[in-house]
Protein backbone atom coordinates (compact mmCIF):
# COMPACT_ATOMS: atom_id res chain seq x y z
CA UNK A 1 0.00 0.00 0.00
CA UNK A 2 1.29 3.71 -0.65
CA UNK A 3 1.43 6.27 1.31
CA UNK A 4 -1.85 7.98 2.07
CA UNK A 5 -0.44 11.91 1.60
CA UNK A 6 -1.32 10.64 -2.87
CA UNK A 7 -4.55 10.77 -3.32
CA UNK A 8 -3.83 7.81 -5.73
CA UNK A 9 -2.50 6.09 -2.56
CA UNK A 10 -5.69 3.91 -2.40
CA UNK A 11 -7.89 5.65 0.62
CA UNK A 12 -8.38 8.91 -0.56
CA UNK A 13 -9.16 10.25 -4.42
CA UNK A 14 -10.18 13.42 -5.38
CA UNK A 15 -12.19 14.76 -8.37
CA UNK A 16 -10.30 16.81 -10.85
CA UNK A 17 -13.08 18.74 -11.49
CA UNK A 18 -14.56 20.20 -8.31
CA UNK A 19 -11.46 18.78 -6.36
CA UNK A 20 -13.57 17.19 -3.69
CA UNK A 21 -12.04 14.72 -1.86
CA UNK A 22 -13.54 11.04 -1.61
CA UNK A 23 -13.07 8.26 0.60
CA UNK A 24 -12.69 4.82 -1.69
CA UNK A 25 -14.37 1.79 -0.24
CA UNK A 26 -11.81 -0.66 -0.62
CA UNK A 27 -13.68 -2.78 -2.84
CA UNK A 28 -14.38 -0.25 -5.40
CA UNK A 29 -12.03 1.16 -8.00
CA UNK A 30 -12.09 4.60 -7.91
CA UNK A 31 -12.92 5.23 -11.54
CA UNK A 32 -16.06 3.33 -10.97
CA UNK A 33 -17.54 6.01 -8.36
CA UNK A 34 -19.08 9.82 -9.74
CA UNK A 35 -18.01 12.98 -7.85
CA UNK A 36 -21.16 13.17 -5.17
CA UNK A 37 -20.38 16.93 -5.74
CA UNK A 38 -20.34 17.62 -9.37
CA UNK A 39 -21.17 14.16 -10.83
CA UNK A 40 -18.47 13.87 -13.05
CA UNK A 41 -16.58 11.04 -13.88
CA UNK A 42 -13.49 10.02 -11.35
CA UNK A 43 -10.32 10.26 -13.40
CA UNK A 44 -7.28 9.65 -11.00
CA UNK A 45 -4.97 11.09 -14.16
CA UNK A 46 -5.72 12.98 -17.21
CA UNK A 47 -6.56 9.74 -19.57
CA UNK A 48 -3.21 9.61 -22.34
CA UNK A 49 -1.90 12.08 -20.99
CA UNK A 50 1.27 11.33 -22.22
CA UNK A 51 1.03 10.21 -25.80
CA UNK A 52 -1.41 13.12 -26.49
CA UNK A 53 0.73 15.92 -24.96
CA UNK A 54 3.90 14.54 -27.43
CA UNK A 55 1.31 14.42 -30.59
CA UNK A 56 0.36 18.38 -29.79
CA UNK A 57 4.23 18.91 -29.29
CA UNK A 58 5.08 17.36 -32.34
CA UNK A 59 2.64 18.92 -34.65
CA UNK A 60 3.61 21.79 -33.36
CA UNK A 61 7.39 22.05 -33.68
CA UNK A 62 6.47 20.93 -37.20
CA UNK A 63 4.47 23.92 -37.91
CA UNK A 64 7.01 25.97 -36.11
CA UNK A 65 9.13 26.13 -38.90
CA UNK A 66 6.91 27.44 -41.45
CA UNK A 67 5.57 29.79 -39.02
CA UNK A 68 8.86 31.41 -38.41
CA UNK A 69 9.94 31.05 -42.02
CA UNK A 70 7.29 32.38 -44.23
CA UNK A 71 5.79 36.08 -43.51
CA UNK A 72 3.01 36.46 -41.97
CA UNK A 73 1.54 40.02 -43.25
CA UNK A 74 2.10 41.96 -46.16
CA UNK A 75 1.34 45.43 -46.19
CA UNK A 76 1.14 47.48 -48.90
CA UNK A 77 1.19 51.78 -48.53
CA UNK A 78 1.38 54.15 -50.94
CA UNK A 79 2.26 51.52 -53.61
CA UNK A 80 4.87 50.41 -51.68
CA UNK A 81 5.17 46.55 -50.62
CA UNK A 82 6.46 45.60 -47.24
CA UNK A 83 6.43 42.22 -46.29
CA UNK A 84 6.89 40.82 -42.65
CA UNK A 85 7.52 37.81 -40.81
CA UNK A 86 7.59 36.93 -37.15
CA UNK A 87 10.71 38.06 -36.95
CA UNK A 88 11.61 41.31 -38.79
CA UNK A 89 8.23 42.10 -37.53
CA UNK A 90 10.32 42.16 -33.82
CA UNK A 91 12.89 44.13 -35.56
CA UNK A 92 11.16 46.40 -36.72
CA UNK A 93 9.81 47.22 -33.63
CA UNK A 94 12.76 46.85 -31.47
CA UNK A 95 14.09 49.47 -33.96
CA UNK A 96 11.59 51.86 -34.99
CA UNK A 97 9.21 51.59 -31.73
CA UNK A 98 8.48 51.33 -27.92
CA UNK A 99 11.44 49.17 -26.71
CA UNK A 100 9.36 48.25 -23.83
CA UNK A 101 7.32 46.87 -26.12
CA UNK A 102 9.36 45.24 -28.86
CA UNK A 103 10.48 43.10 -26.09
CA UNK A 104 7.19 42.00 -24.77
CA UNK A 105 6.37 40.61 -28.44
CA UNK A 106 10.23 39.24 -28.66
CA UNK A 107 9.33 37.20 -25.67
CA UNK A 108 6.25 36.44 -26.58
CA UNK A 109 6.48 35.53 -29.87
CA UNK A 110 9.79 34.29 -30.40
CA UNK A 111 11.14 32.70 -27.49
CA UNK A 112 7.79 31.70 -25.74
CA UNK A 113 6.75 29.19 -28.12
CA UNK A 114 10.31 27.16 -28.67
CA UNK A 115 10.76 27.36 -25.20
CA UNK A 116 7.45 26.17 -24.40
CA UNK A 117 8.13 23.02 -26.82
CA UNK A 118 11.89 22.14 -25.13
CA UNK A 119 10.18 22.66 -21.47
CA UNK A 120 7.16 20.31 -21.99
CA UNK A 121 9.19 17.76 -23.88
CA UNK A 122 11.78 17.45 -21.57
CA UNK A 123 8.92 16.73 -18.90
CA UNK A 124 7.11 14.28 -21.05
CA UNK A 125 10.69 12.68 -21.24
CA UNK A 126 11.26 12.88 -17.52
CA UNK A 127 7.72 11.34 -16.50
CA UNK A 128 8.30 8.63 -19.25
CA UNK A 129 11.48 7.58 -17.79
CA UNK A 130 9.96 7.85 -14.18
CA UNK A 131 12.34 10.19 -13.32
CA UNK A 132 12.76 11.23 -9.42
CA UNK A 133 14.90 14.44 -10.02
CA UNK A 134 13.73 17.84 -8.30
CA UNK A 135 10.05 17.08 -8.88
CA UNK A 136 9.32 20.79 -7.16
CA UNK A 137 11.41 22.23 -9.72
CA UNK A 138 9.40 20.35 -12.70
CA UNK A 139 6.02 21.00 -11.19
CA UNK A 140 6.96 24.89 -11.45
CA UNK A 141 8.25 25.22 -15.02
CA UNK A 142 5.26 23.48 -15.86
CA UNK A 143 3.05 25.86 -14.07
CA UNK A 144 5.19 28.56 -15.89
CA UNK A 145 4.79 27.32 -19.33
CA UNK A 146 0.99 27.46 -18.43
CA UNK A 147 0.34 31.00 -17.57
CA UNK A 148 3.34 31.79 -20.17
CA UNK A 149 1.90 30.35 -22.80
CA UNK A 150 -1.38 32.52 -24.06
CA UNK A 151 0.82 35.49 -24.43
CA UNK A 152 1.74 34.23 -28.07
CA UNK A 153 -0.89 35.04 -29.68
CA UNK A 154 0.03 38.46 -29.70
CA UNK A 155 1.66 38.73 -32.80
CA UNK A 156 -2.01 36.91 -34.53
CA UNK A 157 -3.64 40.04 -32.75
CA UNK A 158 -1.69 42.42 -34.56
CA UNK A 159 -2.48 40.70 -37.41
CA UNK A 160 -5.98 40.66 -37.32
CA UNK A 161 -5.85 44.85 -36.16
CA UNK A 162 -4.15 45.92 -39.00
CA UNK A 163 -6.50 43.56 -41.28
CA UNK A 164 -9.62 45.53 -40.10
CA UNK A 165 -7.62 49.13 -40.03
CA UNK A 166 -6.34 48.83 -43.59
CA UNK A 167 -8.50 48.26 -46.02
CA UNK A 168 -8.08 51.59 -48.04
CA UNK A 169 -7.37 50.12 -51.34
CA UNK A 170 -4.02 51.83 -53.12
CA UNK A 171 -3.34 53.96 -49.91
CA UNK A 172 -3.04 51.02 -47.52
CA UNK A 173 -4.21 47.56 -47.58
CA UNK A 174 -2.98 44.45 -45.91
CA UNK A 175 -2.81 41.05 -46.81
CA UNK A 176 -2.31 38.01 -44.69
CA UNK A 177 0.09 35.53 -45.68
CA UNK A 178 0.79 31.89 -44.48
CA UNK A 179 3.33 32.02 -41.70
CA UNK A 180 0.10 33.85 -39.32
CA UNK A 181 -2.00 30.27 -40.26
CA UNK A 182 1.15 28.28 -39.26
CA UNK A 183 1.82 30.26 -36.18
CA UNK A 184 -1.46 30.90 -34.72
CA UNK A 185 -1.95 27.37 -35.25
CA UNK A 186 1.10 26.61 -33.07
CA UNK A 187 -0.03 28.80 -30.25
CA UNK A 188 -3.04 26.56 -30.04
CA UNK A 189 -1.14 23.35 -30.37
CA UNK A 190 0.56 24.53 -27.75
CA UNK A 191 -1.91 25.34 -25.54
CA UNK A 192 -3.20 21.96 -26.21
CA UNK A 193 -0.28 20.19 -25.49
CA UNK A 194 0.27 21.97 -21.93
CA UNK A 195 -3.58 21.33 -20.86
CA UNK A 196 -2.99 17.89 -21.99
CA UNK A 197 -0.24 17.38 -19.96
CA UNK A 198 -0.76 16.42 -16.15
CA UNK A 199 1.43 17.29 -13.29
CA UNK A 200 0.52 15.01 -11.17
CA UNK A 201 2.41 12.19 -13.29
CA UNK A 202 5.72 13.73 -12.00
CA UNK A 203 4.71 12.82 -8.50
CA UNK A 204 3.77 9.32 -9.17
CA UNK A 205 6.97 8.06 -9.34
CA UNK A 206 7.72 10.09 -5.82
CA UNK A 207 5.80 8.06 -3.21
CA UNK A 208 7.87 7.54 0.15
CA UNK A 209 9.84 9.83 2.49
CA UNK A 210 9.91 13.22 1.49
CA UNK A 211 6.29 13.76 3.92
CA UNK B 1 -12.29 17.80 9.18
CA UNK B 2 -12.46 18.05 6.19
CA UNK B 3 -10.06 17.23 3.49
CA UNK B 4 -8.71 18.89 0.32
CA UNK B 5 -6.47 17.81 -2.40
CA UNK B 6 -3.90 19.26 -4.61
CA UNK B 7 -4.98 19.81 -8.69
CA UNK B 8 -1.75 19.67 -9.24
CA UNK B 9 0.72 16.72 -7.52
CA UNK B 10 -2.75 15.15 -5.76
CA UNK B 11 -1.58 15.52 -2.61
CA UNK B 12 -4.36 15.03 0.11
CA UNK B 13 -4.52 17.45 3.51
CA UNK B 14 -6.19 18.59 5.96
CA UNK B 15 -8.14 22.44 4.91
CA UNK B 16 -6.35 24.52 6.93
CA UNK B 17 -8.25 27.73 8.11
CA UNK B 18 -6.65 30.75 6.16
CA UNK B 19 -8.23 34.62 6.68
CA UNK B 20 -10.05 36.00 3.61
CA UNK B 21 -7.67 36.75 0.79
CA UNK B 22 -5.02 34.75 2.13
CA UNK B 23 -4.01 31.38 0.26
CA UNK B 24 -2.92 27.98 1.02
CA UNK B 25 0.00 26.51 -0.41
CA UNK B 26 0.63 22.67 -1.11
CA UNK B 27 3.56 21.62 1.06
CA UNK B 28 4.68 18.87 -1.61
CA UNK B 29 4.96 21.06 -4.91
CA UNK B 30 4.42 24.22 -4.10
CA UNK B 31 1.31 24.84 -5.92
CA UNK B 32 -1.49 27.36 -4.79
CA UNK B 33 -4.21 25.08 -3.48
CA UNK B 34 -6.72 27.90 -3.43
CA UNK B 35 -7.00 31.36 -2.50
CA UNK B 36 -10.16 32.07 0.53
CA UNK B 37 -12.57 34.43 -0.44
CA UNK B 38 -15.58 33.83 1.74
CA UNK B 39 -17.25 36.68 0.17
CA UNK B 40 -16.80 35.13 -3.64
CA UNK B 41 -20.40 34.77 -4.46
CA UNK B 42 -21.10 38.27 -3.90
CA UNK B 43 -18.35 40.13 -5.00
CA UNK B 44 -17.43 38.26 -8.15
CA UNK B 45 -21.04 38.19 -8.81
CA UNK B 46 -20.76 42.26 -8.78
CA UNK B 47 -17.51 42.10 -10.64
CA UNK B 48 -18.98 39.85 -13.61
CA UNK B 49 -22.07 42.27 -14.11
CA UNK B 50 -19.82 44.80 -14.30
CA UNK B 51 -17.52 42.96 -16.53
CA UNK B 52 -21.04 41.96 -19.27
CA UNK B 53 -21.36 45.89 -19.09
CA UNK B 54 -17.93 46.45 -20.17
CA UNK B 55 -18.09 43.53 -22.38
CA UNK B 56 -20.81 44.96 -24.62
CA UNK B 57 -19.45 48.40 -24.90
CA UNK B 58 -16.32 46.50 -26.13
CA UNK B 59 -17.88 44.63 -28.37
CA UNK B 60 -20.23 47.59 -29.87
CA UNK B 61 -18.06 50.57 -30.63
CA UNK B 62 -14.85 50.81 -32.46
CA UNK B 63 -11.73 50.16 -30.68
CA UNK B 64 -9.42 52.27 -33.08
CA UNK B 65 -9.98 54.97 -35.27
CA UNK B 66 -7.45 55.33 -38.33
CA UNK B 67 -7.17 58.31 -40.78
CA UNK B 68 -5.54 58.41 -43.75
CA UNK B 69 -5.40 61.18 -46.36
CA UNK B 70 -8.80 62.25 -45.11
CA UNK B 71 -10.22 58.96 -45.57
CA UNK B 72 -10.99 56.96 -42.41
CA UNK B 73 -11.54 53.54 -41.28
CA UNK B 74 -12.94 52.49 -37.89
CA UNK B 75 -11.92 48.68 -36.41
CA UNK B 76 -14.51 47.31 -33.93
CA UNK B 77 -13.13 43.51 -32.87
CA UNK B 78 -16.17 41.93 -35.12
CA UNK B 79 -14.47 43.64 -37.98
CA UNK B 80 -11.08 42.56 -37.34
CA UNK B 81 -12.33 38.44 -37.84
CA UNK B 82 -14.75 39.47 -40.49
CA UNK B 83 -11.82 40.92 -42.39
CA UNK B 84 -9.78 37.75 -41.68
CA UNK B 85 -12.82 35.27 -42.75
CA UNK B 86 -13.14 37.61 -45.78
CA UNK B 87 -9.22 37.05 -47.20
CA UNK B 88 -9.92 33.28 -46.57
CA UNK B 89 -7.81 32.95 -43.11
CA UNK B 90 -10.39 30.70 -41.61
CA UNK B 91 -8.60 28.96 -39.47
CA UNK B 92 -6.82 32.41 -38.42
CA UNK B 93 -10.16 34.03 -37.75
CA UNK B 94 -11.65 31.59 -35.98
CA UNK B 95 -9.19 31.40 -33.35
CA UNK B 96 -9.23 35.02 -32.48
CA UNK B 97 -13.13 34.48 -32.46
CA UNK B 98 -13.05 32.10 -30.07
CA UNK B 99 -10.10 34.14 -28.22
CA UNK B 100 -11.11 37.41 -28.14
CA UNK B 101 -15.16 37.10 -28.23
CA UNK B 102 -16.29 33.57 -28.18
CA UNK B 103 -14.95 32.80 -24.35
CA UNK B 104 -14.75 35.93 -22.60
CA UNK B 105 -18.34 36.08 -23.29
CA UNK B 106 -19.23 32.82 -22.29
CA UNK B 107 -16.81 33.35 -19.09
CA UNK B 108 -18.73 35.87 -17.93
CA UNK B 109 -21.91 34.47 -18.75
CA UNK B 110 -21.39 31.24 -16.94
CA UNK B 111 -20.00 32.98 -14.14
CA UNK B 112 -23.48 34.85 -14.27
CA UNK B 113 -25.63 32.28 -14.72
CA UNK B 114 -23.50 29.85 -11.94
CA UNK B 115 -23.66 32.79 -9.25
CA UNK B 116 -26.66 34.86 -9.57
CA UNK B 117 -28.89 32.28 -8.32
CA UNK B 118 -26.46 31.32 -5.85
CA UNK B 119 -26.98 34.90 -4.48
CA UNK B 120 -30.59 34.94 -4.70
CA UNK B 121 -31.32 31.36 -3.61
CA UNK B 122 -32.91 30.53 -6.82
CA UNK B 123 -33.03 27.10 -7.58
CA UNK B 124 -30.39 26.61 -10.44
CA UNK B 125 -30.52 22.54 -11.94
CA UNK B 126 -28.06 23.97 -14.85
CA UNK B 127 -25.29 25.58 -11.90
CA UNK B 128 -23.31 22.16 -11.90
CA UNK B 129 -22.42 21.52 -14.96
CA UNK B 130 -22.49 25.74 -15.95
CA UNK B 131 -19.25 25.74 -13.30
CA UNK B 132 -17.69 22.78 -14.18
CA UNK B 133 -17.10 24.44 -17.64
CA UNK B 134 -15.87 28.24 -16.07
CA UNK B 135 -12.39 26.26 -15.56
CA UNK B 136 -12.31 24.80 -18.81
CA UNK B 137 -13.58 27.95 -20.56
CA UNK B 138 -10.61 30.18 -18.90
CA UNK B 139 -7.37 29.39 -20.96
CA UNK B 140 -9.57 30.61 -24.10
CA UNK B 141 -10.25 33.73 -22.92
CA UNK B 142 -7.51 35.79 -24.03
CA UNK B 143 -8.42 39.88 -23.69
CA UNK B 144 -5.43 40.99 -22.20
CA UNK B 145 -3.18 39.43 -24.40
CA UNK B 146 -5.13 41.53 -27.00
CA UNK B 147 -4.73 44.45 -25.47
CA UNK B 148 -0.91 44.22 -26.00
CA UNK B 149 -1.81 43.41 -29.51
CA UNK B 150 -3.57 46.54 -29.94
CA UNK B 151 -0.80 48.70 -28.76
CA UNK B 152 1.18 46.90 -30.93
CA UNK B 153 -1.14 47.95 -33.86
CA UNK B 154 -1.11 51.13 -32.61
CA UNK B 155 2.74 51.33 -33.19
CA UNK B 156 2.88 50.40 -36.09
CA UNK B 157 0.36 52.55 -37.16
CA UNK B 158 1.23 55.61 -35.85
CA UNK B 159 4.24 56.38 -38.32
CA UNK B 160 1.57 55.98 -41.04
CA UNK B 161 -1.46 57.76 -40.50
CA UNK B 162 -3.49 59.77 -37.82
CA UNK B 163 -4.68 56.84 -35.23
CA UNK B 164 -7.17 57.52 -32.39
CA UNK B 165 -8.59 55.02 -29.53
CA UNK B 166 -12.49 54.75 -29.86
CA UNK B 167 -14.77 54.04 -27.22
CA UNK B 168 -14.15 50.18 -26.78
CA UNK B 169 -10.39 50.39 -26.00
CA UNK B 170 -11.59 52.20 -23.20
CA UNK B 171 -13.69 49.64 -22.42
CA UNK B 172 -11.52 47.37 -22.91
CA UNK B 173 -8.90 49.03 -20.46
CA UNK B 174 -11.17 48.60 -17.65
CA UNK B 175 -12.53 45.06 -18.95
CA UNK B 176 -9.62 43.25 -18.58
CA UNK B 177 -8.43 44.79 -14.42
CA UNK B 178 -12.22 43.87 -13.86
CA UNK B 179 -12.72 40.35 -15.52
CA UNK B 180 -9.39 39.46 -14.13
CA UNK B 181 -10.35 40.50 -10.58
CA UNK B 182 -13.63 38.45 -10.68
CA UNK B 183 -11.17 35.06 -11.44
CA UNK B 184 -8.89 36.38 -8.31
CA UNK B 185 -11.58 36.70 -6.15
CA UNK B 186 -13.59 33.33 -7.22
CA UNK B 187 -12.76 30.58 -4.83
CA UNK B 188 -13.61 27.27 -6.47
CA UNK B 189 -13.96 25.72 -3.36
CA UNK B 190 -16.74 28.01 -1.36
CA UNK B 191 -18.97 28.48 -4.72
CA UNK B 192 -19.18 24.19 -4.51
CA UNK B 193 -20.20 24.22 -1.32
CA UNK B 194 -22.85 26.29 -1.66
CA UNK B 195 -24.40 24.93 -4.79
CA UNK B 196 -24.07 21.86 -2.64
CA UNK B 197 -26.43 23.25 0.02
CA UNK B 198 -29.01 24.35 -2.47
CA UNK B 199 -29.63 21.31 -4.31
Amino acid sequence: MKSSTNALGGRHTQCSICNLVMAVPEDVAAEQLGCSRCGAMIQRRKPNSLPRTAAFLLAAAICYIPANVYPIVEITSFGYQQSDTIISGVIYLLLHGNLALGVIVFVASVVVPILKIILLSMLLISVQCRSQWRPRDRARIYRIVEVVGRWSMVDVYVVTILVALLHLGSIASVEVEQGAIFFSVVVVLTLLAAQSFDPRLIWDPIEDGDE
Amino acid sequence: MTLIGCHHCDAVAKEPWVPDGGSAICRRCGATLFRRHRKTVEVTLALAVAAWILLILANAYPLLIFEIQGQASESTLASGVSALWRQGEYAVSAIVFLTTMLAPACEVLLLLFVLAPLHFRWRNPGGVIAFRWVERVRPWSMMEVFLIGIMVALVKLSEMADIRPGLALWAFLLLIPTLAGALALLDPEIVWRRIEETK
